[in-house]
């Protein structure tokens, strides 16, 4: 529980993963807080005015003062109420580095190259993402097995960081996997990955934080023949 | 000096990464073997310290490598946190907000000042620098919040945001001699410039920031591997 007189807001949209990362890592830690959806098509004063540079999911806004990046905000709940449940990130500088390096590497490389498989300029591009999402996901079957030496979580004993970091995504990876039949996280070629995402998932407070996934399926759908009938009108 | 053990740096001459970690361990007072990276070659140390990017910085401390420069400037800042100065803020939220404009530069700046050095016309180069009059903007008001009218952004001495965007500033000097572009114009964001000045000047300015010439040296080296591999196709 907070501790008396903290107010925490988080201003977020249900879809996204970054805004369920911060979610996790608020519920692993025990924190309440209040949850301000935002219609992303028609964005809030207090968005726009917390989140000045970029206007974007989430913001938490704590005792009135606003943290942005998702990953940014993780690290200052796990700094800012380090008194309260367990820490997020490891208590030795070098274990710390190594969280840090992997939760760069889930950002900068593997969903960059997501990125560019969903919205690569041409079909070329989109199968060089999906190749290098691959790749990335069997780098970071690497990264699983050097930060949890043989325990559940990248965290070691109890979710960590690095967990919360690409927990955030699960909702997504479980919607893709339904509608494309596919397993991101394959059992045979990245078995800790896969064991993992399911030990994770079932963690009471990452259920309570994830997307419905039905819903998610629909808004995904929906979205790709969005863009579909975009592309179909400038042709 | 205590808790320093075996550290070496595997870096490059005019890597802004690598010149950011070298001005925290600079700010720590703190010795280490500096090792040169042939980049277009890459030796066996850097492929076995960073088998994942396979890039620099990489600092190995006691055998044990750390990799990406934002990691390792904070864990050059935890494992030396008995010397001062503290390179991040100690409160929660200023370390976040210093975090937040970090992440910025790496993300928005580095890439616009990039993207003029790479222009192949006029017409790009002019584009690209209109691109980055609006990050040079943000980081104008990321100033004024940050440092409270102080001379750096972390106060009355360089901390991590100013190392975190400083470490660029010889390449923007180089790309001002090579192509007549000015970046941090003071008219235009005259707290910027102002402070640009004050860091080239400041002591770890002065010893961590290669000169702008070597930068444009490197700048044509780079041009001419880009030319002979499109040559070879």
């Amino acid at each position: 529980m907070a501790e008396g007189g903290e107010e925490v807001r988080l201003i977020g949209s249900w879809a996204s993963p970054y805004v369920v990362r911060v979610q996790i890592a608020l519920r692993l830690k025990g924190i309440s807080y209040e949850f301000v959806e935002e219609d992303l098509k028609n964005k809030s004063e207090l968005l726009l005015k917390s989140n000045p540079v970029h206007k974007k999911v989430p913001v938490l806004i704590h005792n009135g003062k606003p943290v942005c990046e998702s990953s940014v905000i993780v690290q200052y709940i796990d700094e800012a109420f380090a008194g309260t449940g367990p820490a997020l990130l490891p208590a030795d500088p070098y274990e710390r580095a190594v969280a840090r390096f992997w939760a760069a590497f889930i950002e900068d490389t593997l969903l960059k190259a997501s990125s560019q498989a969903s919205s690569g300029k041409t079909e070329e591009e989109k199968t060089e993402g999906k190749e290098k999402v691959a790749a990335a996901i069997v780098t970071l079957e690497g990264g699983l097995r050097e930060c949890s030496k043989g325990k559940p979580f990248f965290g070691g004993e109890s979710a960590g960081y690095v967990d919360v970091i690409l927990g955030g995504l699960l909702g997504w990876v479980r919607a893709i996997d339904t509608m494309q039949g596919v397993k991101t996280f394959d059992p045979s070629t990245t078995p800790l990955l896969a064991a993992w995402a399911e030990r994770f998932g079932q963690l009471e407070q990452v259920e309570a934080a994830m997307p419905d996934g039905k819903r998610l399926i629909e808004y995904a759908y929906a979205r790709a023949m969005q863009a579909a009938a975009a592309a179909a009108s400038t042709n | 000096m205590a808790g320093e053990g075996d550290l070496k740096l595997l870096g490059m001459v005019v890597s802004p990464f690598v010149v950011r970690v070298r001005m925290a361990l600079h700010l720590k007072g703190v010795s280490y073997e500096y090792i040169e990276q042939d980049l277009f070659n890459k030796g066996e140390l850097l492929l076995r310290y960073n088998p994942v990017h396979k890039k620099v910085p990489v600092l190995i401390h006691n055998g044990k490598p750390v990799c990406e420069s934002l990691a390792i400037v904070q864990y050059v800042d935890e494992v030396w946190a008995a010397s001062s100065p503290s390179i991040l803020p100690t409160d929660p939220h200023e370390r976040a907000v210093a975090r937040f404009w970090a992440a910025y530069v790496d993300d928005k700046f580095f890439p616009a000042w990039i993207g003029i050095m790479r222009a192949e016309t006029e017409e790009e180069r002019a584009k690209k620098m209109s691109e980055m009059a609006a990050v040079v903007k943000q980081l104008e008001v990321a100033l004024a919040q940050c440092s409270n009218g102080k001379d750096f952004f972390s106060g009355d001495s360089v901390g991590y945001l100013d190392i975190a965007v400083g470490c660029n500033l010889f390449w923007l000097d180089a790309m001002r001699k090579m192509f007549g572009v000015v970046v941090i114009d003071a008219a235009r964001t005259p707290f910027f410039a102002a402070w640009a000045d004050r860091f080239r000047e400041s002591d770890v300015g002065k010893v961590a920031l290669p000169d702008a010439d070597i930068a444009a040296e490197y700048a044509k080296k780079i041009q001419a591997h880009r030319a002979a591999a499109v040559a070879s196709k």
